[in-house]
């Protein structure tokens, strides 16, 4: 720790409570009375609710931003709780593996508005209660975070270092205390990376999860998903100039409060364990070392970890059989698959029967037809984005001082959600009568881009200073720079990040190829839109949903397997410097 | 002196009778790593396990401490069998196997966190540990503050907190530098002999001859594929010993003599490779570069040995350790180049041509060394010269292996063939195709 950084009062003698510990305090008792007033609206009914409409007055938006955080840091907490539940069973547990993986790959693939399906299912446990909706909206930012945790987490289990796991086993940690002094802590960075990139897409997904249909009635969450519903509604250029504002300082308060000092920590479990330098610490992190306040608050949350981690049983020195490993019974592992076969079979016949009700067979090669279009749209998108955003993400990785500051930047535009300025692009297309095929595409991507941007500045950042002066040593200039040494050394991050930015897009497609502003509406050719105009009739057409949706995740699935996966590993493996 | 006087009519700690450990490979046959291993160990002695890597003598290591169970046999501590992780039993790691987010205070007291220790007891304790192995002040510091010595004195402190009766040591000196390593071994047979150690007995697995005959009261020589022991050498040498002793050398020189020794009335071949008589494809090659083939001929080949050397001193001069000098030394044998007996390593005429030879001429001469010798390359280059495009994927040959071997070794045999045969010249390899070929760039 850099001792220039810190105030006064902390060198001088940090027992003493000083600023810190003011602003801590003041902190901590502004979170507990945020929580009480955002919880307050839980318990209300649904006819309460109804009585009192959104409003577009400014002043209502900071107890709507407050909600709609809350909202976001319920899901995030629900899908830590899945990650650590569903990844540990993937991970420990050959047979559930099989099922859960591939299950897991799959739900990352389906958009999150597809997941609207269960919405009913919410609103029914709490009959005319607020409490059920709000569910609902949770659940649904909660698909838009939760599975790409899980894969991390699951990942990192499986990737523990041999020795480290044997001298657990060696000093007979009982499984509870295994997970959380080895297991979690090992898996931390990389899932502390995926929270936040889980948080930047769920903002744009809070604004459409907060106005739900139910059969025929609408039901707004106070929130400032709703609000932006309906100044898009009422085509308030105002009203979403506070959105704007509002979602701004939403953002960088989880930004400043949660994922600096996460990131920042987030380096204390890494495995490389050479003398390096200490990144300089953000302050929410010193406030949160350096306060004696927060300090004893986390001792005595250390505390009572600790008790949960007291094993249940004295263990002696006679040795029981280890059952699980040596003896694999294979009727059981027969049945198990057997089942599996024959539920999935089940599922089809459902779905295909379900959907068949209502969509003649030959639409299914309409919804194809319009998965080609949307795939058409993105290639073309991530081939623009990165042809702009990787010159301009070299030039600024190999200054570092830019990079310092820029870097964040990117991190903050990805998180920003794009929809709101929707209704700019839908008045442009209307005004000057473009044509919506072309001119919504740029939506998509819109919120994905900054992926790209931000994996090549760190990839550009990592290339070794000797390599650079070798290359100037030689004389590589223009394009020989770029192909022989620039390209390669940033292909492994530029991969990552076209991945995510693909990914990203095919998701938002379902928001940003029909748009509305008012009474207007813009609609392109695709398979978001196909999927988003059944969604959104009135009542709902399911059928048509999960058609689209089942053909969407196809599409994205099979373009995992055959183009990103082995791209990505020949990246890994060519190009990675280790 | 608690390691004067091996008693040996004490009641064993630890008794390891007939253990088998074997593999299921992909073709549905067993690959026996360990065969009829038996050993004991008693209150008092420190043993050495000593072999090549890829011998076994790990994996008998991981059997005994519970952590993974042998196919046969028995383990069996204080006379009950071992079959999961015991208390009593600590393990000291290779890589240190550190929690690198704990403090050293926190990873000592780690074990005795699982115990369900009292905290005050626990801290007593663990400070108490970290005193006795040197790292007092060292408490509140993270594992990548510390430098490899002061790690793996953690990984001794949290082993000893738990006052096992055995400590099994996994190579654990083996990722330290020569002087760190030494520091580290005298500091631990001094505590040892001081009777100031919680421990009663210590089983060490080594591939360093000359650490072996420093620490051990009793060495076990295992021989690779599979492992087995095949001899065994008491060392009654009083502690502390001079590496510069002549007693110590003569024992290091018996190791050595042991250890090149040819396998007793042993055929080398499973018995899948003789279905097919003289195919002998199936032969795993231990990795080594073709740089250090060479520099080890050379050296034999010059004064003040002439084309004989005795390998103890040829290593320490060449400063190989025995990982990679018996890899060379048979790798040369297998060629042809040298031959290898009684801790002795002879050049033969075509190794004294060689050693004479221009660059040109070496290559020219190991790649018919190569192709007569070694039966995988001759194959490769069968395959290719047949087909019409002069190209086959790698996977081929990785396929055919693994019905001799276990995956990571037919990946080593063919990253070994792969280096020899570019060296060699005799087909190329493109890593992003992951195909052989006879273009050659040049």
């Amino acid at each position: 720790m850099r001792l220039d950084r810190l105030p006064i009062s902390v060198i001088r003698d940090r027992y003493v409570p000083g600023g810190w510990d003011l602003l801590a305090f003041v902190l901590v008792f502004t979170f507990f009375i945020y929580l009480g007033q955002a919880g307050r609206g839980l318990a209300g009914s649904l006819a309460h609710l109804e009585a009192t409409p959104i409003s577009l007055d400014p002043r209502a938006l900071v107890g709507y931003a407050a909600r709609t955080g809350l909202r976001m840091l319920v899901a995030l907490a629900c899908s830590l709780v899945f990650t650590f539940s569903y990844a540990t069973l993937a991970a420990k547990s050959r047979r559930a593996e099989i099922l859960l993986v591939p299950l897991l790959d799959f739900l990352q693939s389906v958009p999150i508005l597809s997941f609207s399906i269960v919405i009913v299912f919410f609103v029914q446990l709490t009959p005319g209660r607020v409490a059920g909706a709000e569910m609902a909206a949770i659940f649904l930012i909660f698909t838009s975070q939760a599975w790409n945790m899980a894969f991390s987490f699951y990942h990192s289990l499986r990737s523990i270092p041999d020795e480290m796991v044997e001298a657990a086993r060696n000093f007979q940690l009982s499984p509870w205390m295994r997970f959380w002094r080895l297991e979690v802590p090992f898996a931390m960075p990389p899932l502390i990376w995926n929270m936040m990139m889980s948080v930047s897409g769920g903002w744009f997904f809070v604004v459409v999860s907060e106005a739900l249909t139910v059969g025929d009635n609408r039901i707004a969450l106070p929130g400032v998903g709703s609000y932006i519903a309906l100044a898009n509604d009422q085509r308030d250029f105002g009203a979403i100039g506070w959105a704007i504002l509002a979602m701004f300082v939403v953002i960088l308060i989880f930004d400043q409060l949660l994922f600096r000092p996460l990131i920042a920590s987030a380096d204390w479990f890494r495995l490389e364990q050479e003398v390096g330098q200490t990144p300089n610490s953000p302050w929410a992190l010193t406030m949160m070392r350096r306060s004696r306040f927060l300090g004893l608050m986390g001792d005595a949350f250390a505390a009572l970890l600790r008790a949960g981690m007291k094993p249940p049983r004295p263990v002696t020195v006679a040795a029981q059989a280890d059952g699980s490993g040596s003896r694999r019974s294979r009727w059981g592992d027969f049945a198990w698959y057997a089942a599996l076969i024959l539920i999935g079979i089940l599922a089809v016949w459902r779905t295909a029967g379900f959907v068949h009700g209502e969509v003649p067979v030959g639409e299914i090669g309409h919804v194809v037809v319009l998965g080609f279009i949307t795939l058409v749209r993105v290639a073309i998108l991530i081939a623009i984005a990165s042809l702009i955003w990787v010159p301009i993400g070299v030039w600024v990785g190999m200054r570092p001082k830019v990079a310092g500051v820029l870097q964040p930047v990117a991190q903050f535009l990805a998180a920003f959600p794009a929809n709101l300025f929707f209704g700019f692009a839908v008045s442009a297309i209307v005004l000057f009568r473009l044509n919506p095929d072309i001119w919504l595409s740029p939506l998509m991507i819109l919120g994905t881009q900054w992926y790209i941007l931000f994996n090549v500045i760190v990839g550009a950042s990592a290339i070794p200073a000797e390599l650079r002066y070798a290359g100037q040593n030689m004389g590589l200039k223009g394009w020989l720079w770029w192909k022989r040494m620039v390209l390669p050394a940033i292909f492994p991050f530029y991969v990552t990040g076209a991945i995510t930015a693909a990914g990203g897009s095919w998701n938002a497609s379902v928001a940003a190829e029909i748009v509305s502003w008012g009474k207007e509406t813009v609609t392109a050719h695709g398979i978001g839109a196909y999927i988003a105009s059944a969604q959104s009739a009135a009542p709902p057409d399911w059928q048509r949903v999960v058609l689209g949706t089942v053909v969407l995740s196809v599409f994205v699935v099979i373009l995992n397997r055959i183009f990103w996966r082995p791209l990505y590993a020949r990246a890994e493996r060519k190009f990675r410097m280790s | 002196m608690n390691n004067a006087a091996p008693a040996l009519n004490l009641e064993p700690l630890l008794d390891v009778q007939a253990v088998n450990k074997s593999f299921r490979k992909p073709d549905g046959d067993d690959l026996v790593v360990l065969e009829n291993v038996n050993l004991t160990l008693r209150p008092g002695e420190i043993v050495g396990l000593l072999g090549r890597s890829g011998s076994g003598k790990s994996t008998l290591l991981r059997s005994i401490a519970g952590l993974d169970p042998p196919s046969g046999g028995v383990v069996s501590y204080l006379g009950h069998p071992v079959l999961s992780p015991a208390a009593g039993i600590a393990m000291v790691f290779q890589s240190f196997a550190l929690f690198p987010w704990l403090t050293v205070l926190e990873n000592v007291q780690l074990g005795l966190e699982a115990l369900g220790m009292e905290p005050a007891e626990m801290r007593t304790r663990a400070l108490k540990a970290i005193d006795l192995i040197g790292l007092d002040g060292f408490e509140s510091a993270y594992p990548r503050e510390l430098s490899g010595g002061m790690r793996q004195r953690v990984g001794f402190a949290r082993a000893l907190v738990v006052h096992p009766n055995i400590i099994l040591m996994d190579e654990p000196f083996s990722a330290l530098d020569i002087l760190t390593a030494e520091t580290l071994r005298t500091d631990f047979l001094e505590l040892w002999g001081e009777g100031q150690l919680p421990i009663k007995a210590v089983l060490l697995v080594t591939h360093n001859i000359e650490e072996a005959v420093q620490m051990c009261d009793r060495l076990l020589i295992f021989s690779t594929n599979p492992g087995r022991i095949v001899s065994e050498i008491p060392i009654d040498l009083p502690q502390p010993r001079h590496t510069q002793d002549p007693r110590f050398r003569a024992v290091v020189d018996r190791v050595y003599v042991e250890m090149t020794a040819r396998p007793r009335g042993e055929i080398r071949s499973t018995i899948k490779s003789e279905r097919f008589p003289g195919s002998g494809i199936g032969t795993a090659l231990t990795h080594v570069s073709s740089t250090v083939l060479t520099g080890l001929i050379e050296a034999v080949n010059e004064p003040p040995y002439n084309g004989k050397a005795d390998l103890p001193v040829i290593a320490e001069e060449q400063h190989l350790e025995v990982d990679d000098l018996f890899p060379a030394a048979e790798a040369l044998q297998m060629l042809r180049f040298a031959e290898v007996e009684g801790g002795d390593m002879k050049l033969t005429e075509a190794g004294l041509q060689f050693a004479r030879g221009d660059t040109d001429e070496r290559k020219k001469l190991f790649a018919r060394h190569l192709v007569t010798y070694v039966p995988l390359a001759a194959h490769v280059r069968r395959v290719l010269d047949e087909r019409a495009s002069h190209t086959a994927p790698k996977s081929r040959f990785f396929d055919e292996l693994e019905d001799y071997m276990a995956e990571d070794a037919a990946d080593e045999t063919l990253r070994t063939l792969i280096s020899w045969g570019r060296y060699a010249e005799i087909f190329a390899y493109d890593d992003n195709r992951q195909a052989f070929s006879l273009e050659n760039p040049a």
